[in-house]
């Protein structure tokens, strides 16, 4: 069996989920085994227009980002959505709650940059809102261990496992104090686990990386804003940094 | 000469975020060089509006992710400013070593991973495997693994850190932890030592091209600075009205085009690993000064391509550094202290932090908790306009070569500086007649 082609590509984003792949360190040398890199801009120089699997970074946010993306969805067998500025959009949806000219005014000022197609900019979408995607890989930035999960399970043909249960199911494994104890808001009610509950672990809260639950248990989570005195909209507010969204959640 | 030069480089490689170089020359005619940033603007300062100060450190470390410790630094520096907030010496030095750590991961996989397939001749590390140069990557990694586990230690996570809060730290290392990281430091000395013997044996492929200008960064008294300092310029000497920085970063915009150049005393300066060099190389530690001589270098080096090896001597200061701060914190014993308390609600302030690729600061107006105005100085946009002229003197040194050869050393050049495009949250392209 030949190996797979695999080929990565970044859209707006920090390029911190690349940077993951790169600190598997010493592992990173085995998984090329497994592999064959045929496109990977931040560290190598070779680039191929056909490969099976193509990682894709960072969120779409201009006319020409949305070609590229389709392009490259014509080219790929399978499709990964690699950290959150692709999976749900994170940190860059949070400037959808104004309109683009807002936001550009914010940035740039009276800068003469009407016309530049750099600068055509549309709200934040997730890679999903524009082209199908097969699988993905939350997080932000990206779990090393998952990736090598979800590479491999793909190599074997196997759909790899997400975690449909709340970051709380981890932290409480981890026998962390709950941070709404501290005072703090806390979004592991509400969030998919698979991070092993790293930012309470570490005694910072949950930012929601890795995307509301499909089904959140909505009387449990209820029931802890009742506990602590906390309101809805009080946790819609947290939900901003990395789930902004127009509807209503 | 008569010459026809195009090269056309979309998307530079090797590079963090997108950059292209576009070169076109007509019977020996320069008719165009442009360095272009075609990077998607992200507004990370427009994102930050009506978020409470708590949350604009994690926001501000997502602009980039290879220097993720040093925004979040500095976006704590700028909230402590802005809220009157004094943190614990142990905090303090914990900062130092998370400068420390993040600096040794993004220079070790500049050095490894982006620059030294130039000099091995070979378009990514991927090659490397399995060739006579083996062991150099295997201790490349090596040491990149020692500098990602240190940050780890002390910020819970290298790319974007956890425990870094306002007021100080949310959870410490063990004092077993940092015992044994004080060994693997000092055990990582000598392999350090073997990969600068290694790229001195191919550092003859760095091309030798001087260009005068004027180096930016923070000097300090009684350090080399990364934590702490004031601004300071091989042009005019130290600036000390920290709050007046933009007197000294000046964001221009050129009539013909929507750029932004960043310019001081001339009409382009260079931050980074060689302008810390440049302004501070008498308070490197020893080993670091043994370092430097064996490449040569010495300041005022005028060569973009030696930002390179001021990354190594650096990486071999901040081991040494990194021992001293840990013998600090063993001397008076690690407390598991909590962040101190935030009493002001409101208030201006302004953090400058020394990152990788340069000096970088965060201002922020916070007002009853919440920011409403925020801005960042990113170290690759201060650099743009001077990669920009140094491809404009480059050019006609080297039209003599093949049109391959002059490709790549422009792409030398661009990755000399190491740019991290992605944190561009300014735009910038240049375009003349």
């Amino acid at each position: 069996m030949s190996k797979p082609k695999v080929a990565f590509f970044d859209f707006a984003s920090c390029e911190g989920c690349q940077l993951q792949i790169a600190n598997l360190e010493e592992e990173i040398l085995d998984l090329i085994q497994l592999v064959d890199v045929v496109s990977f801009r931040e560290v190598m120089k070779e680039h191929a227009e056909t490969y099976d699997i193509a990682f894709i970074e960072g969120s779409v946010m201009r006319p020409m980002d949305e070609e590229r993306i389709k392009e490259i969805r014509k080219h790929a067998k399978i499709l990964v959505a690699l950290g959150a500025c692709a999976t749900i959009g994170g940190v860059n949806k949070i400037r959808n709650q104004w309109d683009v000219e807002n936001v550009k005014k914010d940035v740039y000022g009276d800068a003469k940059i009407k016309g530049n197609k750099y600068f055509d900019v549309f709200p934040t979408k997730s890679v999903d809102e524009v082209v199908k995607v097969d699988f993905y890989i939350h997080g932000c930035p990206i779990n090393r261990d998952e990736f090598k999960k979800v590479v491999v399970s793909l190599i074997m043909g196997k759909t790899p496992e997400i975690p449909t249960y709340p970051v709380c199911v981890e932290c409480k494994k981890n026998e962390n104090v709950c941070l709404f104890e501290q005072g703090k808001f806390c979004l592991g009610p509400i969030t998919r686990a698979g991070c092993n509950a790293i930012c309470p672990t570490n005694g910072s809260p949950c930012d929601g990386c890795r995307g509301i639950l499909d089904k959140p248990q909505v009387e449990c989570v209820q029931e802890v804003l009742d506990r602590y005195n906390l309101t809805y909209e009080d946790m819609k507010n947290r939900c901003i940094i990395y789930n902004y969204t127009k509807e209503e959640c | 000469m008569s010459k026809d030069v195009s090269v056309n480089v979309h998307h530079v490689t090797r590079v963090e975020g997108h950059g292209n170089i576009v070169l076109d020359v007509k019977s020996g005619d320069i008719k165009e060089i442009q360095w272009q940033v075609p990077e998607a603007p992200r507004f990370f300062e427009a994102m930050l509006r009506g978020r409470h100060y708590d949350d604009l450190r994690p926001i501000t470390s997502r602009i980039c992710g290879i220097c993720s410790i040093g925004h979040s630094l500095a976006s704590l520096k700028a909230t402590e400013d802005a809220l009157d907030v004094s943190i614990s010496d142990q905090s303090h030095i914990l900062r130092r070593l998370a400068i420390n750590g993040e600096n040794m991961q993004s220079h070790i996989l500049h050095i490894g991973y982006l620059v030294a397939p130039d000099l091995f001749g070979v378009g990514s590390v991927f090659p490397l495997v399995g060739s006579k140069h083996q062991d150099a990557l295997l201790k490349i990694v090596q040491l990149h693994r020692l500098s990602n586990e240190m940050s780890d230690m002390i910020c819970g996570r290298t790319t974007h850190p956890i425990r870094l809060v306002v007021g100080g730290f949310s959870m410490v290392p063990t004092e077993k932890q940092l015992r044994e990281m004080k060994q693997r430091l000092t055990d990582a000395i000598q392999p350090t030592q073997d990969v600068a013997t290694a790229v001195l044996s191919v550092a003859d492929k760095l091309p030798d091209f001087s260009r005068e200008t004027e180096y930016i960064g923070l000097s300090a008294d009684n350090e080399y600075a990364f934590y702490d300092g004031y601004i300071n310029s091989t042009d005019t000497g130290a600036f000390k009205d920290y709050k007046n920085y933009t007197d000294v970063m000046k964001e221009y915009i050129v009539s013909q085009s929507t750029a932004k150049y960043a310019k001081h005393h001339r009409k382009s300066y260079m931050v980074g690993a060689l302008a810390r060099y440049n302004l501070n190389s008498k308070q490197l530690h020893p080993l670091a000064k043994d370092v430097a001589k064996m490449f040569g270098l010495k300041p005022v080096c005028y060569n973009p391509y030696m930002n390179t090896i001021a990354q190594i001597v650096e990486f071999v200061h901040n081991i040494e550094d990194s021992i001293l701060q840990i013998d600090a914190l063993l001397d008076t014993t690690i407390k598991d202290e909590k962040p101190v308390k935030v009493n002001k609600r409101s208030g201006t302030g302004v953090g400058i932090v020394e990152v990788p690729r340069g000096i970088l600061v965060h201002e922020y107006v916070i007002k009853n908790e919440l920011c409403t105005k925020a801005n960042c100085i990113i170290p690759t946009n201060q650099n743009h306009a001077n990669i920009q002229h140094d491809m404009e003197e480059l050019v006609p040194q080297i039209l003599d070569k093949s049109e391959k050869e002059i490709e790549l050393t422009l792409e030398m050049l661009v990755r000399a500086y190491d740019p991290c495009i992605s944190c561009s949250t300014h735009y910038l392209t240049v375009t003349f007649e």
